[in-house]
């Protein structure tokens, strides 16, 4: 509008050179610092989230809609099954009810009490997805507001799902595990053995990750193995479930075993998360 | 200043349809990218200025939200609307080939610019593979919202500069 009033515009040649000159400098700024993401993301998220939020909800309503129609008939014969399995769960859960109690016992002597189950909680909605296809990020409803800090671990069901890496009074961005920039220090869970979680774009349209650097055990890791985050990540909680070893080659190096793990969390359908309040730093103070 | 006010509307509208209601009903993972119509539209449409705006306003909203520097997205954006706005002269209204061919051609620069610059340059070499699963569906899926989109753009551009003819008002 300045412009109009001066009547003096700008050749599109050098606003073109000028806006480049600008994004590299911010390009550099924002590498190094976070310097402007506050306060535009604060604007953007005042303006764009509620938006999301409503549409979002539209979105998964009608899309539920169709797949409620669509697993209506597997559902009634999924329930008769189901019933028969009731039964036979119901004596399972009678013995595993004495192993639990037993468990408890040798937990506490082992004071391993740390159990991600008492962590706090609060769940929250996917409102918005990486608008590109090589990446898969995500938007949530909660934010500073409600006590969401970056570097809080973000979970769906009882698998991993990534964790948060920038917050704005009403809605956070998480990494998802699965993302091609995403690594992820974990571990076996029957053998102790460290690994390196990846994620890679052509295994997410698959719904697997990557892991690699795993110690060559010799087929002590076995396929369906539970894959769970390690002590010594700087970022994750430990214990956390990952997934379950997919597959396993050994390296050409013959030291270190590679292959793919099968997440447990459904990120095709992510809807309702859970976001971790605790800190993976803030337990290491304790 | 209406005119204005009504593209970066648009801009807004097309980026929260992106990362929601596309994201909801992709194809295999896979949704359009309404923002690159948007841009090489309104670039071919009212010449290199506007494009390139529109494209760097485009690429700020994905980069808030989604990037990890902040312009980056931003000056990609910026440079396809530039670009596009270089071929406004011969760019009629009633012909549909040159408007589908440029967008197709757009969202193209744009998928070999990701490629190039975030998975090859941290050794992803397997273009192949990227090239089939994420270039090419993206374009078709991209190509067949743009005939749905692409008379709604051009039926807003045309009230937009049939007010501007009556009022002489500025063009960005």
């Amino acid at each position: 509008m300045r412009r109009r009033k001066a009547k003096f515009t700008i050749p599109s040649k050098y606003l073109l050179l000028l806006l480049t000159v600008f994004c590299v400098i911010v390009m550099a700024v924002t590498f190094t610092t976070d310097f402007f993401a506050g306060p535009l993301s604060n604007i953007a998220g005042f303006v764009v989230v509620p938006f999301q939020d409503g549409i979002s909800s539209v979105g998964s309503w009608m899309s539920d809609r169709s797949d409620e129609l669509k697993q209506l008939k597997d559902v009634l014969q999924e329930n008769k099954e189901l019933k028969a399995e009731i039964d036979e769960l119901t004596t399972e859960i009678n013995n595993l009810q004495q192993d639990r109690y037993e468990l408890s016992n040798l937990r506490e002597l082992y004071s391993l009490d740390k159990q991600y189950e008492d962590y706090e909680k609060i769940g929250a909605r996917v409102i918005a997805k990486d608008s590109g296809n090589w990446f898969n990020m995500f938007v949530l409803d909660k934010g500073s507001n409600d006590g969401v800090e970056v570097d809080m671990n973000v979970m769906a069901g009882s698998g991993l799902v990534g964790r948060v890496t920038d917050v704005g009074p009403n809605w956070c961005k998480v990494l998802s595990i699965i993302d091609d920039k995403s690594n992820v220090s974990g571990m076996i869970l029957s053998t102790s053995d460290r690994l390196i979680v990846s994620g890679d774009l052509e295994l997410m349209n698959v719904g697997m990750i990557r892991f690699s650097q795993l110690l060559n055990t010799e087929g002590k890791v076995k396929i369906g193995d539970k894959v769970v985050t390690s002590h010594i990540s700087d970022k994750f909680l430990p214990g956390i479930l990952i997934g379950y070893v997919g597959e396993i080659t050994s390296d050409e190096n013959n030291l270190t075993c590679s292959g793919t793990i099968i997440p447990a969390a459904d990120f095709e359908h992510l809807e309702e998360v859970l976001i971790i309040l605790t800190k993976k730093d803030q337990i290491d103070e304790e | 200043m209406k005119n204005n006010i009504i593209i970066g509307l648009m801009v807004l509208i097309c980026f929260i349809l992106q990362s929601t209601f596309f994201q909801t009903f992709s194809f295999g993972g896979i949704s359009p990218n309404l923002l690159i119509v948007l841009t090489a539209a309104f670039g071919f449409m009212r010449g290199k200025k506007c494009g390139l705006l529109v494209g760097f306003f485009s690429g700020l909203l994905v980069d808030l939200f989604f990037g990890d520097v902040l312009c980056f997205y931003a000056l990609i954006y910026m440079y396809i609307g530039y670009g596009n706005g270089l071929f406004r002269r011969i760019f009629f209204k009633e012909d549909i080939k040159l408007p589908m061919v440029l967008i197709t051609v757009s969202d193209m620069v744009y998928s070999m610019l990701c490629y190039l610059l975030l998975f090859l340059l941290r050794s992803k070499f397997q273009f192949s593979y990227y090239f089939i699963h994420i270039i090419i569906p993206e374009m078709v899926y991209t190509i067949v919202i743009t005939i749905v989109l692409y008379p709604l753009i051009l039926f807003i551009n045309s009230k937009l500069e049939g007010k501007n003819q009556r009022s002489e008002g500025s063009f960005v």
